[in-house]
């Protein structure tokens, strides 16, 4: 549960947004990272998003996912 | 995985290794779940000179859960009125008489939830209810919840609250390097809760202790990265803190979840199982929110009455403190396995004997 999974913000609104995590589309927290925006890739832990990453952190944290696969 | 740069780095590490004086043991302790997993799964104990150990540490949030607070939570599953709802890998932590997942088979009322917004969801569909979050976890975790708290209250919830056991990691390492009865060299500091709290946090703890905190991510090279980190620090006797996962960590953190947390919560004594209690390690529901904390709206014994020794034989305690390696456990593989844990650090995915068991002493 220490676990934080890169997800692309798609849509927002009163500090809640959806957010694609590996195709997934999940409903997120959005007030810890009140600068992001829809297009934004953060990190997500537990229902909310904790940190914005830049796209090449996010791909190269997703490829970490791809190797650790099963782990969620 | 990069081979060419695994094996510069292991070139570095080896080097460095070389280059610290003395000639004794160096270990290495990490903090965190995903780290635990990570270097379990890689192997990348395999990659290290003999001299260097990586021993794992009190980073899961599940594990370092006290007795007192699975035993009442299993209690609270069991009231008239009340859901737990609670993340997956609480429930078959095994209390002293019960588990919640038993409790749950027996009819006692246990929701699992991948987030506290899923318990806020539980609160607001069924207003008859008592809904209790199990709230564990570290920094990482904890502002969420505070979100949750002073949602709740704005709404008018007043069937939501929650068990107040999110830590603090800070105090915890800080507790282990003064008991002084496990070495350690050097932190591999735990890279989500530093996202959080920030690099610069670990500055008072190089200061008091002299030992390198280095923060790192969790892919292979990242881990080598910070290992190699922190065996040049203790070769060129420049302990510090340092910071090779900027990606997602920043100096100062994430200061708006750090003021949630602060909005919500107060430092208080807590009680980690292996650890004991430690002073400022836990995060207690501030009085403006007391209507939030179970504790208080249920009339509960806080903190929970803590037995005195670990259950069966098990020697989580030791293992989550760094002293022993889950395979020297007298229960581990023949009594203590993934589908019929006898402690925590079996039952969780980041736990340390899980992570052994799955992918060996490596």
């Amino acid at each position: 549960m220490c676990l934080a999974i890169p997800g692309q913000i798609v849509s927002k609104e009163d500090g809640m947004g959806e957010v694609d995590i590996r195709g997934n589309r999940l409903r997120a927290g959005l007030l810890l990272v009140p600068d992001a925006d829809v297009g934004d890739w953060v990190l997500v832990h537990a229902g909310f998003a904790i940190t914005t990453l830049t796209p090449d952190d996010a791909a190269e944290t997703n490829a970490l996912f791809d190797e650790l696969e099963g782990l969620a | 995985m990069d081979d060419t740069r695994i094996e510069h780095l292991k070139a570095e590490i080896a080097g460095a290794a070389r280059a610290v004086p003395g000639s004794n043991p160096i270990a290495l302790m990490e903090v965190c779940g995903t780290h635990t997993v990570a270097i379990r799964r890689s192997g990348l104990r395999s990659l290290l000179p003999e001299r260097v150990r990586l021993i794992s540490g009190p980073g899961c949030p599940v594990c370092v859960t006290s007795q007192g607070t699975i035993d009442l939570l299993v209690d609270l599953a069991g009231r008239d009125g009340v859901t737990v709802a609670t993340f997956g890998d609480m429930v078959r932590v095994p209390g002293t008489t019960s588990s919640l997942e038993r409790r749950k088979a027996e009819g006692g009322r246990v929701a699992l939830c991948y987030s506290v917004l899923e318990a806020l969801d539980l609160a607001r569909q069924r207003p008859g209810e008592q809904i209790v979050f199990a709230a564990v976890g570290f920094e990482t975790t904890a502002p969420g919840t505070a979100v949750a708290v002073a949602q709740a209250q704005a709404e008018g919830l007043a069937n939501f609250s929650i068990l107040p056991g999110h830590k603090w990691m800070l105090p915890a390492m800080d507790a282990l390097l003064a008991g002084g009865d496990v070495r350690i060299d050097g932190f591999l500091c735990p890279g989500h809760v530093s996202v959080i709290i920030g690099a610069e946090a670990y500055g008072p703890l190089v200061e008091r202790y002299g030992r390198p905190c280095v923060v790192a991510g969790f892919t292979a090279e990242q881990v080598l990265a910070g290992v190699a980190a922190i065996l040049k620090q203790l070769a060129d006797r420049d302990a510090r803190v340092q910071n090779v996962y900027p990606e997602a960590v920043h100096e100062g953190g994430n200061p708006e979840a750090l003021t949630r947390i602060d909005q919500v919560f107060e430092p208080a004594a807590a009680t980690w199982r292996g650890l004991g209690s430690i002073p400022s390690s836990g995060m207690a529901v501030r009085d403006a929110f007391a209507e939030a904390d179970a504790a208080r709206a249920l009339d509960l014994p806080w903190p929970p009455q803590e037995a005195a020794t670990d259950l069966h034989g098990c020697r989580c305690g030791d293992v989550i403190r760094g002293a022993i390696e889950p395979h020297a456990c007298p229960l581990f593989r023949d009594v203590c396995t993934p589908a019929h844990p006898v402690g925590p650090c079996m039952v969780s995915r980041e736990g340390s004997c899980q992570a052994e068991y799955r992918y060996g002493a490596l």
